[in-house]
């Protein structure tokens, strides 16, 4: 059951729904009565995306049409945008995208979901493979609006000594799942899996995360992070495996999150399987209110209480876009807080 | 400067303070001393206008303007300003950033320009040298990590930086070894100004032999039992508060 499968075959019965634990706080099946009309192709010419100017070679996939992948050859480096878009007046679409790096390769993936419609819903599924030695940052920005409803699925394989990082940035939408799915050899290879949400409004995201270390020697790092205003929604699954005979596996999680407001939710579910003996495992996951000491403290030096709780929120969520290694990537991605926290407002 | 009149004060329903006279002229130092329990904390925060101190009757005025109709942010942009007994951590604010911001804050709410960047720099470069911080210490998150002197020094280099018209400061000395105390002491007498009134709150008299008062008042039982010049910061300390516990119980 997927929504990709539910869009191809136009049937709501293949939608996942809440009796499936993995998205039992994303239903699809109890939100999407009918499944809208395929989306047709799009000729309007695209604005630029939140990454314009940071890429080498634009891939643009807009109402799930458009190039189908891209392979970096070994040794070879590239920045790539990739842009998922669906554009004003779409229904249902899903779109699929593979990216292979050679051994040895690097690449810097700037990836985009850019919502230009209101009602439509969009499925994205990507396939990214790592050969030995190679070297990848994602940094997903998603930007969908009040109305939209989508999925985006990444199946991500390393080669031994590979290095993979990404940042997962998400304002939501209607509803809204990003997750990630990594297959992790260990031998050396080093993973790291962030995210951020900001969310108001009645909005939804989720960002789940499944890694599977298969293998001895290998290292995961994850920070998430969320704030939830009005009634909005934030959910962060998060599942570490590590397999027998996967030893000397060093695997970290933490998950913090801020509820601003009585009538917002977070959900989360961080959770570590462990069949191997020798390993370094840790998760942590904190769920609170805005330090109200520290807004004492800041209103007493004169900062205006809505000033105050803006400066705290975006100090909380920082920590993740600090960790982001590209320099241009980070500035793109501390603009998009900085927009987002000022359109958000009060939340 | 500062006039308190007949101030009753309750947290959580519980009265703390009850019927508080106080009168700070300009240019002028006043410590209050008084035992465990007796409201100094609560006397300073409801100036500072914390959330949950709820002032049943009296009045707050600074320069003859209702204090306690304000905000705690208009408080301190009127020149409120509370050196804290326990500095809060602000995680991922720098230092430099939190007092930069509040003292744009500050400006821009009395209508004044903002100081620009360089200018800033100067001012609390020269600031914290005074008080023997180091520079590198303002680009970390404000009091994150810090010892407890280390805390001090940054309440009293922010109190240098907003220059205000009333500074309070709540049990400065705690936590304090007698070199950081020094320091802390220097950084304050030398706050002192014809402009200014300033509220001293402790429980020991060791803190007043740095700052010398001019006047010393006695909080017991919510009120104030006793005023007098520095003499009385050492009289205390030898014979003790029973008395004025006595008294207002």
């Amino acid at each position: 059951m997927s929504l990709a499968r539910a869009i191809a075959a136009d049937d709501v019965a293949e939608l996942p729904s809440r009796r499936d634990e993995a998205w039992r706080w994303s239903d699809l099946r109890g939100l999407i009565r009918v499944i809208p009309p395929a989306s047709g192709p799009s000729d309007e010419a695209l604005a630029p995306g939140p990454f314009a100017n940071l890429a080498e070679a634009e891939f643009a996939v807009v109402n799930g049409r458009g190039p189908s992948g891209v392979n970096l050859a070994v040794g070879e480096t590239r920045r790539v945008a990739l842009r998922f878009v669906a554009a004003p007046g779409a229904g249902a679409h899903a779109g699929r995208f593979i990216l292979a790096l050679a051994d040895g390769a690097r690449c810097l993936l700037l990836e985009s979901y850019e919502g230009r419609g209101d009602g439509y819903v969009a499925s994205a599924d990507l396939d990214i493979r790592l050969g030995h030695g190679a070297r990848m940052e994602r940094i997903v920005i998603a930007d969908d609006t009040d109305e939209g409803v989508s999925v985006s699925s990444a199946t991500v394989s390393l080669g031994a000594g590979a290095a993979f990082a990404q940042t997962v940035l998400t304002a939501g939408a209607r509803r809204q799942r990003i997750e990630t799915q990594l297959r992790h050899p260990g031998a050396g290879a080093v993973a790291r899996l962030d995210g951020l949400y900001l969310l108001s409004a009645k909005r939804h995201a989720d960002i789940t995360t499944v890694v599977s270390h298969c293998g001895p020697g290998g290292a995961t790092d994850q920070l998430t992070k969320g704030v939830v205003g009005d009634q909005a929604r934030g959910v962060f699954q998060g599942r570490i495996v590590v397999a027998k005979g996967a030893d000397q596996t060093d695997a970290r999680m933490g998950h913090h999150a801020l509820v601003l407001s009585d009538r917002a939710e977070v959900d989360a579910k961080p959770e570590l399987e462990i069949y191997a003996d020798d390993v370094l495992c840790a998760h942590g996951n904190t769920v609170g209110a805005l330090d109200e000491e520290a807004l004492f403290y800041a209103r007493q030096r004169g900062i205006p209480e809505v000033q105050a709780r803006a400066m705290l929120t975006e100090a909380f969520l920082a920590e993740v876009i600090d960790r982001i290694e590209d320099t241009g990537a980070r500035e793109a991605a501390a603009n998009w807080l900085m927009r987002r926290l000022e359109t958000a407002g009060e939340i | 400067m500062l006039s308190v009149r007949n101030l009753s004060v309750s947290v959580d329903g519980k009265a703390i303070l009850e019927g508080l006279d106080l009168e700070i002229p300009a240019g002028e130092v006043h410590a209050v001393m008084g035992p465990n329990g007796a409201g100094k904390s609560t006397l300073s925060y409801t100036l500072a206008g914390r959330p949950g101190y709820e002032v049943t009757a009296g009045t707050v005025t600074l320069k003859g303007e209702d204090l306690l109709a304000l905000s705690p942010d208009d408080r301190g942009a009127k020149g409120v300003f509370l050196s804290f007994q326990y500095p809060t951590e602000i995680p991922g604010v720098p230092a430099l950033t939190f007092i930069r911001t509040a003292l744009n804050a500050q400006h821009r709410a009395r209508g004044e320009a903002e100081v620009s960047a360089p200018d800033f720099l100067r001012g609390v470069r020269a600031k914290a040298a005074a008080l023997r911080i180091e520079f590198e210490m303002l680009k970390r998150p404000l009091n994150v990590g810090f010892s407890g002197g280390e805390k001090k020094r940054m309440e009293i280099l922010q109190m240098a930086m907003l220059a205000p018209s009333l500074a309070i400061l709540d049990e400065t000395d705690s936590g304090l070894d007698i070199d950081a105390l020094r320091i802390v002491a220097e950084g304050v007498n030398a706050m002192r100004s014809p402009s200014r009134a300033m509220l001293v709150i402790t429980h020991y008299q060791r803190l007043l032999d740095h700052i010398r008062p001019d006047r010393v008042h006695v909080l017991a039982g919510g009120r104030i039992v006793a005023s007098g010049g520095p003499e009385l910061a050492h009289a205390l300390e030898r014979e003790g508060y029973d008395k004025y516990a006595r008294a207002a119980a």
